[in-house]
């Protein structure tokens, strides 16, 4: 088999299972779904290594596969451009793909929607890849378009729930502002660079770097990469897009860890890294991508504080960890931005994939203040999900070690607008990211077992799960939680491993080791901070002994230790820190008023404008004074000419009189 | 045989409903049978159109030509190129459906309800292939007939308002096109529109003109802001005129911009242009704001149409290569999408009788085949990638970046707008739980009613994954129109 045909193979293995599992299930039955299904992703998957391995060799590839339009000189085709930077997103895609679809077998056992969901998530895949392969920006939308389509799909899984079918649409609507953005950016690299394809558009970067944006003084590329990122700021959640990622949680867990955590909002943060050689000709543009990031990356850390509900705890760290990744992109350390998505690929599919676990344990029930001691319980989702804490607060040694504080270096070593309030927020979210993780870690798995009682006392106090209380089972007054199945543990397992062991591996080539090559561009001169981080760099080894006596170190087990202190040691104390900050705990669990924002201002705003127009415009000024007041006037015309013909002679008479007065007066005046 | 082509795309329907009446008028299955015959004939005679196309050449191509009206120099003249090929196949395709669409719904005559469309489908047809004035006008004029007919017999409790604001929004404008036609005449001496197109005039006259053509077809395309007669007459319509009429009666408008305003009058165009493009981005946007409160389902598809014609207008109006054939494709890709949408609506009002939102909810609960179709039709609506609905929208927004950001800018709210308005319906309509007996009693579609979904899926499905083909018969055409339009026609 040729590479080409493999290179088709790696998308097409999911697509066919997915057609089949969509269109077949009834007839080839949940086993086969499912077998179908992971078949097709591990095909994908196995070819993917395949590829890996071939690339390694030395053997790039950048080719069309067919031609999807030519019109107006634009000739845009697709096609795959296959890079490392590609094939480890091919690498993480599949096998954290592949994990998600073992796992559904357990998560999903009783759902009536089981091969439904097994060809979402096939599809997903399939989609996520073209995505990734593309090496045009058309294609890129076309994935990046898919993604959101099978994520509206899946949020709304369950689309009997109010809540399921509000969230999903508000992440497509969400996500289409970010699109906007994005194919604007899109259609100002057609209009100045003449091409779609990636090679061609880098080539002409010089030409575009020189422009001015029509009508302004601004730099085109400026306003090219901003539009671009307005994209990735909707699909990979960065504020204020990103007020869906939350709400998403309403699809089922293993979605999460697939979609909401280690791939699709991902791709906001891989397009950037793609777009590097566009973005390093803007330093604008670079310091935009900094804030939004940085603020991200700490203010939704703090929202994660407070929340109650399993997966939504995982969910902010979510949002806040592209923060992190944004940050990167910011400073221009892209390698580091793709190795902290490769690391929080694993470890976070990790924590949902383990959260479902728990979930599952406790019968469906999410909310943490029901949990407590479940480690007695659930001893490999216990064990696993403290592996992936530790990775996620970058504990030395662990996965999220190397990328997180290799972050954290670039920023502070970086020079650009913004890099000081950038590296304020990044430090102060790792004191946030390890509150919150180790909160999540001791109320579910350490402390008093608070499981099996009364629900209904608990669910009283927050509205919003109350609308769901339909799907809160919990367990039974004197059930115990049990370990799940094997389907279930053995991600959690297999996902574990490269979240010990893979930032140790292979942060030396991918950070200091030049392994992206071209498909990762910085400018060394402008942005020299990758570049100071290469000389520090010693080896893993060194790198995680001085991890050890660094200030990230100490905030994070500052963290650790306050929040044992508050949730083990003396519970009563939240509660009463609520009350004392009471304006801060509403401000926060109002999420900073961006939805109530969104509903008033967007959502019923366009409402009413809609309804004005339609009604002044449409219906009063159009439809009222012009159309049917034509026809009136027609009518009224008629009914005046009516009066003439009244049949009384004396009127004919009189106007005749008139007549021939009036037509004497002109004869008489004629000269 | 090939050169009478055309004459076969036009007659062989018309023939075959004078058929359908004398046969089918006391047998409905014999009405339908044989609509249906006749409708795929009609079909088969176009392919050849389309299979034995010149791409390269840009000129008229399957020309028939001979004397009607021999003192005013009036001739039988017919002709396709790159541009108007493709409507007649989307046309003669749509007919099939609207056939198939009314198998058993259409209780009452049955035979003239068939023979109105096929009628209906050799008069657009003719439109899309006359290349003499007198004789685009006549069918022109003759397809309003069928038209008021459908919704003035088998249309809703307020038909006649409908039909009458119809036939007299549209009458009036094409009145004005007749004087025009008369003036080109009196310059030229000949209704030959390829003449027309050489024809040297004055800045005035040229303006006068272009607003005579302006007023007729802008009604018809509709344009903001003559665009309210639309979504009355669909809400009055029954399912298959509402198809025709979105999917085919729509284009007549925009097909006459690109076959008489562009080429006849040059100047005028592109000195009326900023308004042109002004009242497009109106119709786009305000029209998008407005879809998205309407409770009445086929408002908000015949609201959306007005919408996504904007699209057509912005991208004729725009003078360049991505703008113009993407308006053509957007053109082709809403007689699809928009078909689909009206049809869906009819599946759920034959079963519960409303076209109320408010009155549906949770109908994937029953229906899941259709839940998973009208999706369908409603991303493409919205223009999601890899369906048609993206590809015509995409090339019109490109087009209009390059002409100006901002132009762009604003057509491409519709992403947001869109998604909004059909998306939110579709929430209301089809997710949640059952929302009351109707719709507990749902049945989901038939095998007839997945075929004529199905066809369209993948009509939609194939022109979003692979548009090339549709574009590669347009270039030389285009490009002949645009360097056309280009030329001052200034005496």
């Amino acid at each position: 088999m040729d590479m080409k045909t493999l290179y088709l193979l790696v998308p097409l293995a999911p697509l066919l299972g997915s057609v089949v599992a969509g269109l077949f299930g009834r007839i080839i039955g949940r086993t086969g779904a499912h077998v179908v299904t992971i078949l097709g992703v591990l095909v994908s998957f196995i070819a993917s290594v395949v590829v890996f391995r071939d690339v390694e060799a030395g053997n790039t590839f950048n080719g069309a596969v067919y031609t999807w339009l030519q019109s107006g000189g634009l000739d845009i085709q697709i096609g795959f451009l296959i890079d490392r930077l590609t094939v480890m997103m091919m690498l993480v895609v599949t096998f954290v793909s592949l994990m998600v679809h073992v796992y559904t077998i357990g998560y999903m056992a009783e759902d009536p929607g089981y091969q439904r969901f097994f060809s979402y998530i096939s599809l997903f895949t399939f989609s996520m890849l073209m995505l990734v392969m593309s090496n045009n920006f058309l294609q890129l939308f076309f994935g990046w378009e898919a993604v959101g389509l099978v994520s509206y799909l899946l949020i709304g899984f369950w689309f009997t729930r109010p809540t399921a079918i509000y969230a999903n649409l508000k992440a497509f609507m969400v996500n289409r502002v970010g699109d906007f953005g994005f194919l604007l950016g899109i259609g100002l690299i057609a209009a100045y660079a003449g091409s779609l394809d990636y090679a061609t558009v880098f080539a002409r970067k010089e030409e575009l770097a020189t422009l001015i944006f029509q009508g302004t003084n601004w730099s085109l590329i400026t306003v090219i990469c901003i539009c671009l990122f307005i994209g990735a700021m909707g699909k990979s959640a960065q504020v204020p897009l990103h007020v869906w990622l939350p709400d998403s949680m309403e699809g089922p867990t293993p979605i999460s860890a697939l979609i909401h955590a280690a791939t699709m909002v991902t791709a906001g943060i891989f397009m950037v890294t793609r777009m590097s050689p566009l973005f390093e000709l803007s330093d604008t543009a670079l310091s935009f991508v900094l804030v939004i990031g940085a603020t991200t990356a700490l203010f939704m850390g703090l929202l994660g504080l407070i929340q109650n509900d399993i997966k939504r705890v995982v969910a902010y760290s979510t949002l806040s960890q592209l923060g992190y990744m944004t940050v990167a992109l910011g400073v221009s350390a892209y390698s580091a931005a793709v190795f902290h998505l490769m690391t929080h690929a694993f470890f976070k599919a990790l924590l949902f994939l383990g959260a479902g676990s728990v979930i599952i344990g406790m019968h469906h029930d999410q909310d943490m203040r029901n949990m407590g001691g479940l480690a007695k319980y659930m001893p490999i989702t216990w064990i696993t999900s403290l592996v992936g804490s530790l990775a996620l607060i970058g504990f030395p040694f662990f996965a999220g070690f190397y990328s997180k504080d290799s972050i954290i270096e670039a920023v502070q070593a970086s020079h650009i607008t913004g890099a000081g309030y950038a590296y304020f927020c990044v430090i102060a979210g790792v004191f946030v990211t390890a509150f919150y993780s180790f909160r999540m870690y001791f109320m579910v798995f350490h402390g008093e077992e608070r499981f099996g009682r009364d629900q209904h006392g608990h669910h009283g106090d927050h509205a919003e799960e109350e609308a769901t209380a339909d799907h809160h089972h919990g367990l039974a007054p004197g059930q115990k939680p049990h370990e799940t199945p094997w389907v279930v543990w053995l991600p959690l397992v297999l996902l574990a491993i490269p979240s010990v062991g893979i930032g140790f591996l292979t942060i030396a080539p991918m950070l200091h080791g030049d392994w992206f090559g071209p498909a990762v561009f910085i400018n060394h001169e402008l942005h020299p901070a990758m570049e100071e981080l290469s000389h520090e760099f010693h080896g893993p080894m060194a790198m995680a002994l001085h991890g050890f006596v660094s200030l990230p170190f100490f905030l994070a087990m500052a963290g650790v230790a306050l929040s044992w202190f508050f949730y083990l040691k003396k519970p009563e104390i939240p509660a009463a820190i609520a009350r004392t900050f009471h304006p801060l705990y509403v401000l926060f669990d109002n999420k900073y008023y961006f939805d109530k924002f969104n509903e008033v201002f967007f959502a019923a705003g366009s409402r009413l404008l809609g309804r004005g127009l339609w009604k002044a415009g449409d219906q009063v000024l159009i439809d009222g004074l012009v159309v049917n007041g034509s026809a009136r006037a027609v009518g009224w015309m008629g009914a005046a000419s009516r009066m003439l013909q009244s049949g009384h002679l004396y009127q004919y008479a009189f106007s005749m009189i008139i007549g021939v007065f009036f037509l004497l007066t002109l004869w008489f005046n004629r000269a | 045989m090939s050169s009478h082509l055309l004459s076969l795309a036009i007659w062989v329907p018309i023939l075959g409903a004078l058929l359908v009446f004398v046969a089918g008028s006391e047998r409905r299955a014999t009405a339908r049978w044989l609509a249906l015959a006749v409708a795929l004939a009609g079909l088969l005679v176009t392919i050849p159109l389309f299979t034995g196309f010149d791409r390269t050449q840009a000129g008229m191509q399957f020309v028939e030509l001979s004397p009607w009206v021999g003192a005013f120099r009036i001739n039988y003249f017919l002709g396709v190129d790159g541009i108007s090929m493709l409507f007649i196949l989307l046309n003669s395709f749509i007919t099939v459906l609207v056939v198939l669409a009314g198998w058993q719904v259409i209780e009452e005559k049955q035979a003239q309800y068939m023979g109105a469309f096929l009628i209906m489908s050799g008069l657009m047809n003719g439109i899309f292939s006359a290349l003499d004035g007198i004789l685009f006008y006549v069918f022109f004029e003759a397809s309003l007939i069928p038209m008021y007919l459908i919704i003035g017999i088998w249309g809703g409790p307020n038909r006649v308002y409908a039909a009458l604001k119809f036939f007299l929004y549209t009458l009036l404008g094409s009145l004005l096109m007749l004087v025009a036609f008369i003036y080109l005449y009196l310059q030229s001496h000949t209704f030959n529109l390829l003449e027309w197109h050489q024809l040297r005039l004055d800045f005035i006259p040229q303006l006068l003109i272009f607003i005579a053509f302006l007023l007729s077809f802008a009604v018809k395309v509709p344009m903001w802001p003559v665009h309210t007669w639309l979504p009355d007459a669909h809400v009055e319509a029954p399912t298959g005129g509402s198809v025709v009429l979105a999917a085919i009666a729509l284009k007549l408008g925009a097909y006459g911009f690109v076959r008489f305003s562009l080429p006849i009058v040059p100047d005028a165009a592109h000195y009326a242009a900023p308004m042109m493009i002004g009242l497009s981005l109106i119709a786009i946007i305000y029209i998008g704001f407005v879809a998205i409160v309407q409770a009445d389902m086929k408002k908000l598809v015949a609201y959306s149409s007005v919408s996504h014609m904007g699209f057509v207008t912005l991208g004729f109006f725009i003078f360049n290569t991505l703008g113009v054939e993407g308006a053509l494709v957007q053109m082709i890709s809403h007689g699809f999408v928009s078909g689909a949408m009206f049809l869906c609506i009819g599946v759920m009002y034959d079963r519960v009788h409303s076209r109320q939102i408010a009155d549906y909810g949770g109908v994937v609960n029953t229906m899941p085949k259709f839940a998973a179709l009208f999706l369908f039709f409603a991303m493409a609506n919205s223009g999601l990638p890899a369906t048609s609905g993206f590809v015509g929208e995409f090339m019109v927004i490109m087009g209009a970046v390059r002409f100006n950001f901002w132009t762009g800018f604003a057509a491409a709210i519709t992403l947001i707008l869109g998604a909004a308005y059909t998306l939110w319906m579709y929430k209301r309509v089809v997710f949640g739980a059952v929302a009351n007996d109707h719709v507990a009693e749902m049945s989901d579609i038939n095998a007839r009613e997945f075929l004529v979904l199905g066809l369209l899926a993948v009509a939609v499905l194939a022109m979003g994954l692979y548009p090339f083909p549709f574009t590669d018969v347009m270039h030389a055409s285009v490009d002949n129109l645009l360097r056309h339009v280009a030329t001052s026609k200034l005496l």
